[in-house]
């Protein structure tokens, strides 16, 4: 008993994502709808309790059913970073939930849900692993983005999430069965194996660039970008913080592993589709951005830009690329959440406002939130001190590495224009006559900002732990 | 050397901008706690950097007070002063307190923010000056842009915001490819440490790249022509104490980072491309100078002026002679002084009449004799009059660069000509004549305040002028080792890995 205790150890945390979802979907059955806000809080510490069993799970390289799950360093890092950011979007989910009158009990498993999704695209190590897990999470999204149910833009966008979504699995699997075609298998391993002898099948890299259309479309990356900001502006707002972390590190997860353990072989081709996709998106992203005055809207441009720049290590190809996106989706995780407490802070009469010009002169009416919210901006512009810019300097030092000067040159030039909306913000809070104040910052909110932005502005002082966790995760990988 | 002196003098001002962020009250009690600590703050940390000058070895040209911690993995916190850094930390702390006296009364609102916003500017410029690894010299120097920002767009004039966004894009466009340069030399390398950097010898090619892209950094910092533009903007729009530190300590970053990362680490580039650097300066020396004398508004004018004396610096570094860099620095720091106390002395007359346009003063001689001196004064010292520290460092410079190239030298004197017109034109226009503006009839002369924060500078001024050989003596041997570093490179390629 002890010895398969012991080796289904690294299954846990999955184990009891499926479990504590499914009681909590009982007890909140049972219970009825009073029992939403309980159900919500217990939510978390389940995702509190999954992390704790992911730090628990020896070290080492497990690998299970026939070697399609795969637990290593690379899954550890990335599994806490998801399970933090479905953490930080349930804290920011409990106070907008019970002001809007959206205390369902459904909110918390479906969080679970798709959580466990991630977790298990992370450790995927074949095809049908990765769809397996892909679906999971993205079925419990499409339903959380319409989790408003009377609201018109929340069903909208719940609806256009799910049709686009579904096409894009659609092609994601269209490009797995070529890739089985020509290689007659679905483990990655397997399938880098058969890609690395000779000249690679043109069926093969026609099923990479379908498989690759999946990935793109999950992490909303140019041009499979266009769900985005109608999505992000649709969904109610915590759940487009949710959104904006905890989904992205699992999709970036699976980007990376699917490229650098599957086709090492055919390194060359991929790389072409994601200097493409990463200057692409960087470009839009930055752009795009410039004209919004939703700060949803635009928070969505810059996670299109940011989800660019973290492509830019994976461009590179090597053990420093792969640590480099680690270092930034970690990074984006903590300033997304953190500006995402600000947004869902607004609040007036009631009311959560959105554009941007509601912040002006935040400085004077809240100058703690003000102070953070310029912290985590210029952070998010790449900034130095603070954590975003070691983010984009760990990608752009791989992409020098590897030779890729234009996507660097591209790169640094689109944060110049980047920064300029991120300019806006801090202007409208700083520089322009104070607005109304908004209505007092619930504590849950005050927590998620407060570590998100000190967490960037103190980054500096000491950031061994998360550079040597990364390139740890990183290195397994090779 | 038991405490770590340098680290202490940064990071100083750091833990006084902490103090006032304590400071809770928001009422004119707290603005006054606000405005002592931080006096007290950079007097404190002016008096250390002091310390340093006194325990500073001047006949070593290796860097002192040295300290190295682990930091990034690649990138440690190693800082270090030598010859050539350690002017530009002594002007920036000691213009410091001397920007605070000055935005004692002419700062109203937000004066906690204020003081917050300068104190962090003073860490992040001193650390600039003593980083000695390029990723901590980067974060210093980039990070000066936010504190900057702030400055000149909450505390600045109307058109402040059009100002501040110029100033933080023009400057970090022209940094980010300096970033890509540094990581290029890291692969290259090996390492990010300025001192193993120093005596690594880069192959010309990457050379060549990477000059330019620290080429575009520092050029747009200094700023040479054509990419000053955010210049005479920032100056006009920013609150007087900002000026000063703009024009004093910012725009000195990309004279020292000329000195200490393209001209040792790419000789070679440094050498083929010093004619384009010769040719930006004289256009800069002569064309802005001209554009100044068409100037309406006395902070342009003087922004302009910056721009044309930021010219010889450059012209006097890429000659690479002895004189010309000593020179370069010289005038760097002379510049530093003179040019903020010309900014400081706009913001007296600023506060009183609230207009910067020349043409609304006149006759100010005749209500403000001791102003109407000490005015005379450093228009004098911008001009290059001798016995000021003005000359000096132009002389210097125009003689470094008459050895290597005579036409260029000669075209800059043209500058001096120039400078001459348009400074002593903006005295006569200001100061005398009679008093003819209603709006001057009650001018007041200098207050005690204002006469504190003239005398140490007036007193520099003047003893530079006469007797430069402190500024002189600290970089001389740092100076010598960097000429001939530099020439060995450019003359035998390949001998200079093995330097001392």
């Amino acid at each position: 008993m002890s010895v398969v205790y012991s080796s289904y150890l690294p299954l846990l945390p999955e184990l009891a994502l499926a479990i504590g979802a499914m009681v909590l979907l009982l007890a909140g059955v049972m219970q009825g709808e009073g029992s939403a806000r309980t159900v919500n809080v217990l939510t978390i510490f389940v995702l509190i309790a999954v992390g704790a069993f992911v730090v628990m799970i020896p070290p080492g390289r497990h690998t299970f059913f026939g070697d399609s799950f795969i637990v290593d360093d690379f899954a550890r890092f990335l599994k806490l970073l998801t399970l933090a950011g479905s953490v930080g979007a349930m804290l920011l989910s409990l106070n907008f939930l019970k002001v809007e009158r959206l205390q369902k009990f459904e909110y918390g498993p479906l969080i679970l849900l798709s959580s466990l999704g991630m977790l298990v695209l992370i450790s995927a190590a074949d095809l049908i692993a990765l769809y397996l897990g892909l679906e999971m999470m993205s079925l419990a999204l499409y339903v959380i983005a319409a989790f408003d149910r009377d609201n018109v833009r929340s069903t909208e966008a719940g609806l256009k999430y799910f049709v686009l979504g579904a096409l894009s699995s659609g092609m994601l699997l269209y490009g797995a069965s070529l890739i089985y075609g020509f290689t007659g298998t679905i483990s990655f391993a397997g399938i880098a194996k058969a890609a690395g002898q000779g000249a690679p099948p043109l069926g093969l890299i026609f099923g990479l660039v379908f498989l690759f259309v999946g990935f793109c479309f999950k992490i909303s990356a140019v041009p499979f970008h266009m769900w985005t900001p109608d999505v992000y502006e649709g969904a109610p707002t915590p759940v487009t913080a949710f959104f904006a972390a905890a989904p992205k590190v699992a999709g970036i997860a699976m980007f990376v592993r699917a490229s650098i353990v599957a086709f090492p072989g055919i390194t060359e081709q991929w790389q072409q589709i994601v200097v493409f996709v990463a200057i692409a998106s960087m470009a839009l992203g930055s752009f795009a951005a410039i004209g919004q005055r939703n700060i949803k809207r635009l928070l969505a441009y810059s996670s299109i830009g940011h989800m660019g720049f973290a492509l830019v290590g994976l461009a590179a190809g090597s053990v420093e690329g792969v640590q480099g996106v680690l270092i930034y989706v970690a990074i984006y995780v903590a300033m997304t959440l953190g500006t995402f407490a600000v947004v869902l802070s607004m609040r007036r009469d009631g009311v959560l406002v959105e554009n941007i010009y509601d912040l002006s002169g935040l400085a004077r009416t809240h100058p703690t939130i003000a102070f953070m919210l310029a912290a985590l901006l210029f952070s998010l512009a790449g900034i130095p001190p603070l954590a975003g810019f070691f983010a984009k300097f760990y990608v752009f030092l791989a992409a020098i590495n590897a030779g890729l000067y234009t996507l660097a040159v591209v790169g640094v030039l689109t944060s110049v224009v980047g920064a300029y909306y991120y300019l806006l913000i801090v202007k409208i809070m700083y520089f322009d006559e104070p607005a109304r104040g908004f209505a007092p910052m619930p504590g849950s909110l005050r927590l998620v900002l407060a570590i998100g932005g000190l967490s960037n502005l103190l980054f500096f002082v000491y950031p061994a732990p998360l550079i040597g966790a990364a390139s740890a995760a990183a290195k397994s990988l090779f | 050397m038991n405490w770590p002196i340098l680290s202490v003098t940064t990071f100083l001002p750091f833990v006084g901008a902490l103090f006032i962020m304590l400071v809770r009250r928001d009422d004119p009690t707290g603005n006054g706690t606000a405005r002592w600590v931080a006096l007290w703050t950079t007097l404190v940390t002016f008096g250390i950097s002091l310390a340093m000058v006194m325990r500073f070895d001047p006949a070593v040209a290796e860097f002192q007070f040295v300290e190295k911690h682990p930091w990034l993995g690649f990138a440690n916190y190693h800082m270090g002063v030598d010859g050539i850094s350690l002017p530009f930390v002594i002007l920036t702390t000691a213009l410091m307190p001397i920007c605070i006296i000055a935005s004692w009364t002419a700062i109203q609102k937000r004066v906690k923010e204020y003081m917050i916003a300068f104190l962090v500017l003073e860490t992040l410029m001193v650390g600039t000056f003593s980083a000695l690894d390029l990723v901590l010299f980067y974060l210093f120097f980039e990070g000066g842009l936010i504190p900057m920002f702030l400055i000149i767009g909450v505390w600045g004039g109307p058109r402040r915001v059009y100002a501040s966004f110029k100033f933080f894009l023009y400057t970090l466009l022209g940094s980010v490819l300096m970033l890509l340069a540094i990581m290029a030399m890291y692969w290259q390398a090996g390492s990010t440490d300025i001192t193993v950097l120093l005596r690594h010898e880069f192959p010309l090619n990457l050379q060549k790249w990477a000059w330019v892209a620290f080429f575009a950094s520092f050029a747009v910092k200094m700023p040479m022509w054509p990419v000053h533009t955010w210049l005479p903007d920032a100056h006009v729009e920013a609150p007087t104490a900002g000026s000063v530190i703009l024009a004093a300590i910012l725009l000195k970053m990309g004279g020292y980072g000329f000195l200490r990362f393209s001209l040792p680490m790419f000789p070679a580039a440094s050498h083929d491309f010093a004619p384009i650097v010769f040719a930006l300066s004289v256009v800069a020396i002569v064309y802005t100078s001209l554009v100044a004398l068409m100037q309406e508004d006395v902070k342009k004018l003087i922004a302009y002026s910056s721009v044309a004396h930021m010219g010889f610096v450059t012209m006097g570094i890429f000659a690479a002679t002895t004189q010309g860099i000593a020179g370069g620095i010289f005038q760097m720091v002379s510049h530093g002084i003179v040019s903020g106390a010309l900014f400081l002395c706009v913001g007296v007359v600023y506060d009183r009449i609230h207009t910067r346009e020349i043409a609304a003063y006149g006759g100010l001689v005749n209500r403000m004799p001791v102003y109407a001196a000490v005015f005379m004064l450093f228009t004098m010292a911008n001009v290059g009059l001798p016995g000021t520290s003005g000359f000096v460092g132009e002389f210097l410079t125009l003689i470094g660069t008459f050895k290597v190239n005579p036409n260029v030298a000669a075209l800059a004197t043209l500058g001096l000509i120039l400078s001459a017109c348009y400074a002593l034109w903006l005295y006569r226009k200001m100061i005398f004549g009679a008093l003819e503006k209603p709006a001057l009839a009650g001018i007041k002369d200098l207050g005690l305040r204002e006469l504190v924060i003239f005398l140490p500078l007036v007193v520099l001024t003047i003893l530079f002028g006469v007797a430069p050989k402190p500024v002189l003596d600290m970089s001389a041997a740092s100076v010598a080792q960097l000429v001939e570093h530099y020439n060995l490179a450019v003359k035998t390629p390949g001998k200079t890995a093995g330097l001392p």
